[in-house]
């Protein structure tokens, strides 16, 4: 009886894994994520990254668990810009080999799989991560061995590892000029909604100090557990509280619910204005159109974005994964990241890691979203702030924008309201 | 007193909502004692299931008839969670009767491998499901009192599929061989009951009815790979509290949930209500660790 028990388990085990094979193959347009772990264990010579004709360079994103619906795309536009890359001849004349890790939505996994890629595999620079909480988890690694990351997210700031390269924006370029322009553009009386974790805590904690510097109003604070579905309550304080605006900082899936119920409770658009970082062109996919429209988001940049090297960058992305995919913001700071670090690496002629740390000061490159500037102070990017609207097609119109890339500032020294913000750290 | 009336309602939502998701495994644990933390994935498959019947009405049917895709789309997701169960209980869970914790761990793994298999066919990120125009908009009880018509017609649906149940397990012929085998296998083996059949439907139908939960769920939150996993533990709590075994039990454990939950997060915030919730049911499981309806039971050492 046992083994009649054992041996149907292994065969559904088996018959399963076929078809998650079969599957996997059917999807062939990523042919480098599917089959590159293994292709990269095989080929894992002995030696540093750049011996011989090939750099092999890390890219550690979750593949599987809550976290895989944002950060796949970002790793497929890595892959991608590794792509493009090596087709005009590679770095130095050597091609880029990614070698894929997966972070699992797990913290501890990213740091583990962040050690593994540098002492193991010996990789040039990782390119990964997307919750602040996985930053925070591997910044220690990279400190301690000395490897070099690129993170592609925007991010709470309070931040400068001398050890990451931050290509998504900092609170400057995000946050803080979308509450100007709200309190500018549509009221004074602010509403703060977000996920209980560490960006939107501080997130809130400094849109708090602008609000009493510029004359806002806080009509109310709510925070809710990730992965919170049900929003009802939530929004009837929100009615009670009456705001001109709701600011809000929910990550996930958490947007898709509270959309669909505000909508649902009769509020829309023209009766109050939300506005979001956390929802970009790919989380429109999945809470409908229809729901969104009208309501506004901060980004630095929009599948929209009228620049020549979007246009290129959009319709390569489209042909390379599929005619109904869409780019975002993180999914363009991925891109940018892989290409700034190879013009750092030509710029030093070596990958060793502080001669392409001094390479890449003030290093410019035309990025889809404009032309951006490594600060080499602080190893964030000068990036444009844009403020969209949501269309009915779920792509964005941009209703206002800076026009010039504005300084990153992650302590957000330029401001007198957030002295007490940088000094309590 | 406009806010009363709406967070009345919220709760009775909320309740709605807790119940539809425990019913199923009401029946797959409550009844036949399966730790089923597969629940949600089943729940998962329901609301792909509607994904796809959207699809194929927006393929193949007229735009005029696209509204009525919903209605099709309930039973379509309870027959294929049905027929998913069925595998299920024929390939794994029947190997596993009387051995709780082994179908805990079988089970969950069978959770990341559906979980997986949906990544791999859907893609990763969340997809979108258009709800049908008729469901749009709402009630308006009193100015600035809206109840959603969605909410209600989940209220509306829950009721219904609470009565069917009720009618197939203590009014029909194989409810009744159902509830003779959970209650003592061998007796009714005996009196010639084919209990691998009643074992095999029971889970299928226990599965149909997290198919039917996802359906619904579509209309209120979001239809991606990890969806079950936000509902799981919910679904259990509501059958812990209502009391293993007894399908009224879970009614009252849903009612209880969701009304203390929003009132908690009215008067406090989300995090902190979730926590109050947690802290009243373990008081209220060390009071009473049977739960509110308490299975009688002829069995000395249960």
């Amino acid at each position: 009886m046992r083994k009649r028990v054992w041996s149907s388990v292994l065969l559904l085990v088996l018959s399963l894994s076929l078809i998650l094979a079969g599957c996997g193959s059917n999807n062939g347009g990523t042919a480098p994520a599917s089959s590159g772990a293994e292709t990269a264990s095989g080929t894992s010579s002995s030696g540093s990254s750049d011996n011989g004709s090939e750099i092999k360079v890390g890219i550690l994103h979750s593949l599987s668990g809550t976290m895989a619906i944002s950060e796949k795309s970002v790793h497929d536009a890595e892959l991608m810009a590794i792509e493009e890359i090596n087709a005009k001849g590679g770095v130095l004349g050597k091609k880029l080999v990614p070698v894929i890790e997966d972070g699992a939505s797990d913290w501890p996994t990213f740091a583990e799989k962040a050690r593994k890629l540098i002492s193991e595999d010996k990789v040039a620079t990782v390119f990964g991560g997307w919750t602040s909480a996985s930053r925070k988890a591997m910044l220690p690694v990279f400190e301690e061995m000395n490897g070099l990351l690129w993170y592609p997210v925007q991010y709470e700031g309070l931040e400068s590892s001398p050890n990451i390269f931050y290509t998504g924006a900092t609170t400057n370029q995000q946050i803080v000029p979308a509450v100007t322009w709200l309190l500018e553009n549509r009221g004074k009386k602010c509403y703060l909604l977000g996920s209980d974790y560490v960006f939107p805590r501080t997130a809130n904690k400094i849109i708090k100090e602008q609000l009493k510097a510029e004359g806002g109003e806080l009509a109310g604070e709510e925070y809710t557990p990730l992965g919170h579905t049900d929003y009802s309550t939530i929004i009837s304080k929100i009615q009670q509280a009456d705001p001109d605006v709701v600011f809000n900082t929910l990550n996930g899936d958490s947007n898709v619910a509270f959309f669909k119920q505000l909508r649902d409770a009769g509020i829309t658009a023209q009766d109050m204005t939300t506005l979001s970082v956390s929802v970009a062109e790919e989380e429109i996919r999945g809470i409908g159109a229809d729901v969104l429209e009208g309501h506004l988001a901060a980004w630095n940049y929009y599948q929209t974005t009228d620049t020549p090297e979007n246009k290129t960058f959009v319709e390569n992305y489209k042909a390379k994964y599929g005619a109904d995919r869409v780019t975002a913001d993180p999914i363009e700071a991925g891109y940018t990241a892989v290409y700034l670090w190879a013009a750092a690496v030509e710029k030093a002629g070596s990958t060793d890691i502080a001669a392409v740390k001094e390479a890449a000061k003030g290093l410019e490159w035309s990025a889809p979203e404009g032309k951006v500037t490594i600060d080499g102070e602080n190893q964030h990017i000068y990036k444009p702030v844009r403020i969209g609207e949501v269309q009915a097609d779920g792509q964005f119109k941009e209703l206002w924008s800076t026009g010039e890339a504005v300084k990153p500032d992650p302590y957000l020294k330029g401001y007198d309201w957030a002295a007490s913000l940088s000094s309590g750290r | 007193m406009e806010v009363l009336f709406l967070q009345l309602f919220n709760g009775i939502s909320v309740s709605s909502i807790l119940l539809l998701i425990a019913l199923g495994l009401a029946i797959t644990f409550g009844l036949m004692n399966v730790i089923n933390m597969a629940h949600g994935e089943l729940i998962m498959i329901g609301a792909y299931s509607t994904y796809v019947t959207q699809n194929i009405f927006m393929d193949l049917f007229p735009e005029s008839m696209f509204g009525w895709y919903f209605v099709l789309a309930i039973p379509v997701s309870f027959l294929i969670a049905f027929v998913i169960g069925l595998i299920l209980e024929f390939t794994l869970i029947r190997f596993l009767y009387g051995r709780p914790l082994d179908s805990l761990l079988a089970t969950w793994g069978v959770a990341l491998v559906l979980q997986q298999l949906a990544r791999t066919i859907f893609g990763a990120p969340n997809v979108g499901v258009t709800s049908p125009s008729w469901l749009n908009g709402g009630l308006t009880v009193l100015d600035g009192v809206v109840f959603p018509y969605k909410r209600l017609f989940i209220i509306a649906l829950v009721a219904v599929t609470l009565f069917i149940m009720y009618l197939y397990i203590y009014r029909s012929n194989a409810g009744r061989r159902m509830r003779a085998v959970m209650q003592n296998r061998d007796m009714a083996a005996c009196l010639g009951v084919s209990t691998r059949r009643v074992d095999a439907l029971t889970f299928a139908i226990g599965s149909g009815i997290a198919g039917i939960a996802g359906c619904a769920l579509t209309l209120l939150g979001p239809i991606g790979p990890s969806l079950g996993t936000y509902y799981i533990v919910d679904a259990f709590m509501v059958v812990v509290l209502g009391g293993v075994g007894k399908l009224i039990g879970t009614v009252f454990g849903a009612l209880g949930i969701g009304v203390t939950s929003t009132v908690f997060e009215f008067w406090t915030t989300a995090s902190l209500g979730k926590v109050l919730v947690f802290v009243c049911i373990v008081a209220f499981l060390q009071w009473r660790p049977r739960g509110l309806v308490a299975m009688r039971t002829r069995q000395l050492d249960s």
